[in-house]
């Protein structure tokens, strides 16, 4: 089975050529079962090729398929084939699994999409691509890969392309990701010019046995260091994941969270034997910027309105704690974080896209509110998946966190500390999500400010009328005292007319001043429905439609995916218990890939115990926080939803404005110095040739006299000149 | 495959046939009527297919066992008193750029109708195909020359009389750039061939091996006529900063005359680079190899940010050609295996993609009759087929593994990172750049809601994918198993650089420094690299 | 007084001068075609002065040639001169500058 290891990408490879030349006739839902049977078929191949690796002694868990050869350059040779080895397995594993359930989930989520077929083409590529990525057996493969994702990710972030955000919002993800591939690809370069060949096996083992020189594998490692912030959105290449989110959810779920942001980390965990060569403060840099950057945008997710943005936030974080670490010798913790994170992670971005398709698209929070009655299924597997990401134990999360906090003791307290605020964080925030999402009161049919805004402008809008009709009243009855001037009724007419206008201008101003002094609105009308006043009446259409409008449970397409999902958060943890070595059964089974550069715990029981004990403590202080601030209105949460926090610390609108600003001036000034400067040389020798031209068009004016004159000037020139050589 | 296999057997002087059946072609077309324009199209179109059938046969009955050799060589004696022959051969270096002439005619002559005086057009066509070749398989300097000028009279007229816009200016701009660069190079195939003739004391030659292998030449002398070849070369490529030709003759000239100019043309320059400077003055190569290593890093960096912000999409397009070719310039110039095989792996590449991507804008053309990117937009959703045959190509224009666009970039990066660390350095984020321009064109014109005539827009025809078929196949063909082409390549460059090496003092192949002396002290990064 | 060659020499010299004047400073076509024939026949009286003062028949040779240039040219000359004339009325070589660049 280990020899048809190809058939893993070949199945996704299939259905999206099938998908793709298949013609109009693989509509829905075939083209979504199609899809979802190749990724299934995928799985059970990976499957067995673990079943029979797992077969296999400790020691020769690695096996190598070659295809054929393809690029054959002078001393470079580089093969397709793949490498199974424990590590890429267990990628698989879950890419194709978690994979196989999102495809499922996406029948039913994009259900009337009309471009329901190419999704499901672009959702296989992708599989393809990611698959080529883990199980290629050498640095060039895994870059196709690692492009191919890139290029994917492109597709399905601009699948609505009509809507120019979401263009957008791909061709940035794209960029940022190339500017990573820069750093990856001068890695490779590298490692063909130090070992002569990219291939895992010669590579890892020449710097497994020998000893490669520092200032190259730190070069090696800095570089695949930089490709991997880029694939996997640390600071400063995070800016593409939060806008990725304009892509469908099914396509959030599994690129931005299980799969291909894990890129990174499996690149680094790959190469381990180079990261051990490299300068010591390579692995401090990786430490430092996961836990930055996770502290960093879980400050960001704290102030999030869009459920999504506060995912995309969230997994930003999670992969900071990845990175944290890998950059602490922790591998085998970053890739049982990758594997919980995938399950959880993928299991609340499906369950928010279940919430999103019952609010019929709307994925501001302000707007949701007691849906836990409205969707049982998601809001009963949304809890798990919070309680997973929280770090609750018994749940997936709360080992895998621990173990990583458990490693930042073990390598800098203050690592320790800022994962430990990241995960109060990460507690506050998600409580939060669920709280604003699933409980309190249902905020779905209040009315929204454009809507109270129209209901005053509608108001004065009818005052200022009466005070018109008010005033035409009034003048007609002045005209008529004055034609008859004797009539008492007359004149009282004129009183009356004037004090009606005078009472409908009053009204109006009032109306107006009312309308000036009116309340804000609030962001999240946790305490009650709002008081709109005397408009109330007043409110479009719609506001009454939408109280009428249910949301609704999602079919058991995108139900049985959630569930599964729970029940692996919920499981998941047992594959790395921390008691016995027995129980560590993912460093058993890793063991082999990590050429013994996994550093040892110098940490004591009784220190372990009580670093768990405080960050089940501090995640607890975040839930009861959060519930504080939300659910039981004790504590104002709008002192944690500070503006400078919704807006990521301006850093986006930073570097918008300088690509929008310096950087385009710059591009536009060398295109036009390309215009003037450079073709305006060429065109100068032009019209240097027209300027000569010019002079010496004088010399014939057509005038016989003046050529005659020319003829005997030079005539006398000639005979005096040669006279004046000859001697008498 | 046996019937070719036994083909291939078949003697028949097959490179003299490929320059004198389009040559025939060309005079048939002439004295047809002119009133028959589908006949003369079918006569361009048949004599193109039939070229295009011998550069195939040429692939097939190549050697491979033998590639570093000159192959179907063929001389026949000219004017014997001054040295001159004909002289034709193929090797690795100049087979897959006959295939590429071979294919890319037949295909642009099925794609654009030329609306007027079709029977000059189709003979100029045809006689363009025969000088091209001429180029690539002269082994006469002055054979090499002929059809060097040969090839600039068919164009101006294409450019001038068929283009749109400004094109009578775009063709005079072509014709005397790339002729005052040529010129000089007369004066210096007459001076290599005289001090050839003065050192050795033997008759007059015109031979480039003759005058190769020989190296007679001083070094200064030598440095001096490789400048005046190179110049001639530097335009024709086109180098920074002689580059203000391309973007006119491109955008202005049809998109038949823009295929051939971007997917053929530009070959020449850099072909020109391997078979005349390199080869024939290694140690001038050398010498001034940072001089072009820099002009070609700048062609990428520079031509990527003014293609960033152009407004018409052919002129986007002619500017990334610019970077592409930098691409080309940078390999060449590495004087390594990967970094030259990469260089002549990206010419076939590049004119593969982008005469598709040339195709693609005039089939735009053809239906919005505008190329201003601000007039396009939301493309797809009007023309999906349309679109998506565009990111195939686009895709492979970036450089993405798995397509034909990324391999020769890739080795030639391996080269130059071997050979000027820094540099490949720098040009690495040629690729950041690429995708910027690229993917913002294709937002604006493709992406983005589809309003009036944009929404109406028709898809691609069937006639349209058919001739864009061949181009798409190979641009994924040869990105997933591009060995085929590589092992045909590799003797002929192995020989190449081991040329270089043999007449070159103190130089040796910028390769990896690998083996059993990765240890301590191995301290790879610039350790006296010269840049 | 005797008549020497060099009296003619002098006299081929002013009807030389004085043609090569008329040439540069007149403005009518049909004047400046006589002080050409001018100019061509002091040349004539030259050669054939010193023809005859050398002994040399090359001299007498050189006038017939003159000669039969001069005639043609005077023939070819006035008929585009008079086709001219005729079409405008008092044109003057200055006014006659088509062929300027």
């Amino acid at each position: 089975m280990l020899d048809l290891v190809w058939l893993v990408p070949a199945f996704p490879l299939a259905g999206f050529l099938i998908l793709t030349f298949g013609g109009r006739r693989l509509g829905e839902p075939t083209a979504g079962w199609l899809a979802t049977g190749a990724m299934a078929g995928s799985f059970l191949a990976t499957a067995g090729a673990f079943y029979d690796l797992a077969g296999r002694d400790l020691h020769d868990r690695r096996s190598v398929t070659t295809l054929f050869e393809w690029v054959p350059a002078g001393d470079l040779t580089v093969d397709v084939g793949f490498l199974a080895d424990p590590l890429s397995l267990t990628m698989c594993l879950f890419v194709t699994g978690v994979g196989a359930l999102i495809h499922l989930y996406s029948i039913g989520y994009m259900h009337g999409d009309a471009d329901f077929r190419r999704f499901f083409a672009y959702l296989n590529l992708f599989a393809f691509a990611m698959l080529m990525l883990v199980l290629g057996d050498n640095l060039l493969l895994t870059f196709l890969g690692w492009e191919g994702v890139g290029a994917c990710s492109y597709l399905l972030i601009s699948f609505w392309f009509t809507d120019e955000a979401n263009a957008s919002a791909g061709k940035k993800a794209f960029i940022t990701n190339r500017i990573g591939d820069w750093g990856f690809m001068l890695a490779i370069f590298m490692t063909f010019a130090t070992f002569g060949t990219v291939a895992y096996v010669d590579v890892l083992d020449t710097t497994a046995a020998g000893t490669v020189a520092t200032s190259t594998a730190t070069f090696i490692a800095l570089m695949l260091f930089v490709g991997a912030i880029g694939k996997s959105a640390q600071f400063p290449l995070f800016l593409w994941l939060p806008d990725a989110m304009a892509g469908p959810t099914p396509v959030s779920a599994l690129i931005h969270a299980a799969t291909m942001v894990t890129s990174g980390i499996y690149l680094l965990t790959r190469v381990n034997p180079i990261i051990a060569d490299a300068a010591d403060w390579v692995p401090t840099l990786i430490a430092w910027t996961g836990a930055g950057t996770a502290l960093f945008a879980a400050t960001i997710a704290v102030a999030q309105r869009d459920i999504k943005k506060v995912l995309a936030y969230s997994t930003i974080s999670q992969l900071g704690y990845m990175f944290l670490a890998v950059g602490c010798g922790a591998y085998v913790a970053a890739v049982f974080h990758m594997i919980t994170h995938a399950f959880f992670k993928a299991l609340l971005f499906l369950g928010s896209g279940s919430v999103i398709h019952g609010m019929d698209g709307d994925q501001d929070m302000a707007h949701y509110g007691g849906l836990r009655r409205l969707m049982p299924v998601t809001a009963g597997t949304f809890v798990i998946g919070w309680l997973a990401i929280a770090g609750v134990p018994p749940f997936a999360g709360f080992w895998s966190k621990d173990e990583i906090l458990a490693y930042a003791w073990n390598e800098s307290p203050l690592l320790w500390a800022v994962g430990l605020v990241t995960a109060v964080l990460t507690a506050f925030y998600m409580t939060r999500l669920v709280i604003l999402t699933f409980f309190g009161r249902h905020r779905y049919a209040d009315p929204r400010p454009d809507e109270v805004e129209e209901a005053w402008a509608s108001a004065i809008a009818v005052a200022e009328e009466a005070v018109v009709a008010a005033a035409a009243a009034l003048a007609a009855a002045v005209t008529a005292s004055e034609a008859a001037t004797d009539e008492p009724d007359v004149a009282e007419a004129v009183v009356a007319a004037r004090a009606a206008h005078e009472a409908a201008v009053l009204e109006r101003d009032g109306i107006v001043a009312s309308a000036g002094e009116r309340p804000e609105l609030p962001a999240l009308a946790l305490y009650g429905a709002p008081d709109i006043g005397p408009v109330a009446d007043r409110l479009p259409d719609q506001v009454a439609t939408r109280s009428d409008h249910h949301p609704h449970e999602s079919p058991w397409t995108m139900g049985l995916p959630l569930v599964v999902l729970a029940v692996l958060s919920v499981l998941g943890g047992l594959i790395q218990l921390p008691f016995s070595t027995a129980t560590k059964r993912l460093e058993g089974w890793l063991e082999p890939t990590l050429f013994g550069n996994e550093v040892h715990l110098s940490v004591g029981t009784g220190t372990l115990w009580v670093l768990a004990a405080v960050a089940v403590a501090g995640g607890a202080v975040g839930i009861l926080v959060a519930v504080a601030a939300y659910l039981q209105r004790r504590v104002d949460h709008r002192a944690f939803e500070q503006p400078i926090l919704a807006d990521a610390w301006r850093f986006d609108r930073l570097v918008s404005n300088f690509m929008g600003g310096p950087g385009r001036a710059g591009f536009e000034a060398t295109a036009n110095f390309d215009s003037t400067v450079v073709d305006g040389a060429v065109e100068s020798v032009a019209t240097m040739v027209k300027a000569e031209a010019r002079l010496l068009r004088r010399f014939h004016n057509g005038l016989v006299r003046t050529y005659a004159a020319g003829v005997g000037v030079g005539a006398v020139g000639l005979v005096v000149w040669f006279l004046s050589r000859t001697s008498f | 495959m046996a019937v070719l296999a036994a083909a291939a057997d078949v003697p028949f002087a097959v490179l003299p046939a490929l320059l004198v059946v389009p040559a025939a072609g060309a005079l048939l077309v002439v004295v047809l009527p002119r009133r028959r324009p589908e006949l003369l199209k079918l006569v361009a179109v048949a004599t193109s297919m039939v070229v295009a059938a011998m550069t195939v046969w040429l692939v097939v009955a190549f050697d491979i066992d033998r590639g570093a050799e000159m192959q179907f060589e063929f001389r026949h004696s000219w004017i014997a008193d001054l040295g001159i022959q004909w002289l034709l051969a193929v090797d690795g270096i100049s087979l897959f750029l006959i295939v590429l002439t071979g294919i890319l005619f037949p295909i642009a002559l099925l794609a654009v109708d030329p609306g007027h005086d079709d029977r000059a057009y189709f003979a100029w066509m045809l006689l363009l195909e025969a000088g091209v070749i001429g180029v690539f398989c002269a082994m006469d300097l002055m054979v090499f020359f002929l059809c060097f000028e040969v090839v600039l009279v068919p164009m101006y007229f294409l450019i001038g009389r068929w283009g749109h816009g400004n094109s009578a200016y775009a063709a005079t701009k072509f014709f005397l750039f790339t002729m005052a660069g040529s010129a000089l190079m007369l004066i210096g195939i007459l001076a290599l061939a005289f001090l050839h003739a003065d050192a050795t004391g033997g008759g007059l030659t015109f031979d480039l091996v003759e005058l190769a292998e020989a190296q007679s030449l001083g070094t200064t002398t030598a440095r001096w006529v490789f400048l005046s070849f190179a110049l001639a070369f530097a335009v024709k490529v086109p180098l920074f900063p002689l580059h203000t030709w391309l973007p006119d003759a491109h955008t202005e000239a049809s998109t038949a005359g823009s295929v051939i100019l971007a997917g053929v043309l530009l070959k020449l320059g850099t072909y020109g680079f391997l078979r005349f400077g390199l080869y024939l003055f290694p140690e001038a190569s050398h010498f001034f190899a940072p001089v072009f290593l820099t002009l070609g890093l700048v062609g990428i960096i520079y031509g990527a940010v003014v293609a960033t912000m152009q407004r018409d999409l052919k002129r986007l397009v002619a500017y990334s050609s610019v970077a592409h070719l930098g691409f080309i310039v940078l390999g060449t110039f590495a004087l390594n295996t990967e970094g030259i095989e990469g260089g002549l792996l990206q010419m076939v590449n590049h004119g593969v993609s982008t005469a598709a991507l040339f195709l693609l804008v005039g089939m735009i053309y053809e239906r919005r009759h505008t190329r201003q990117i601000d007039e396009l937009g939301g493309l797809q959703k009007s023309a999906p087929v349309l679109a998506a045959v565009f990111t195939l190509v686009m895709l492979s224009s970036i450089g993405l593994p798995g397509l034909n666009g990324f391999v020769g970039e890739f080795l030639v990066l391996v080269g130059t990172f071997n050979a000027h660390r820094w540099l490949a350095i720098v040009a690495t984020g040629g690729v950041i750049l690429a995708a910027l321009y690229l993917l913002w064109a294709y937002q604006r014109v493709f992406h983005g809601p589809a309003e009036g005539a944009n929404a109406e827009m028709p898809d691609l025809k069937l006639r349209e994918g058919l001739v864009l078929a061949p181009l798409l196949v190979l641009i994924v063909a040869m990105g997933v198993y591009p060995k085929p082409v590589i092992e045909r390549m590799e003797p002929s460059v192995d020989a190449l650089v081991a040329h270089i090496e043999t007449h070159v003092d103190g130089f040796h192949e910028p390769t990896s420094r690998f083996g059993a002396d990765i240890v301590v002290g191995e301290g790879s990064d610039d350790a006296g690299d010269d840049h | 007084m005797v008549v020497t060659t060099s009296w003619y020499l002098t006299l081929a010299a002013i009807l030389f001068s004085m043609g090569a004047v008329g040439l540069l400073t007149r403005r009518n076509p049909l004047i400046m075609i006589m002080c050409i024939e001018l100019m061509l026949n002091a040349v004539n009286l030259t050669f054939v002065s010193l023809g005859s003062e050398l002994g040399d028949l090359g001299g007498q040779l050189s006038v017939f040639f003159v000669l039969v240039v001069a005639a043609s040219e005077v023939v070819v000359g006035l008929a585009v001169v008079v086709a001219i004339m005729r079409r405008r009325q008092g044109a003057t070589v200055d006014d006659l500058s088509v062929l300027r660049g």
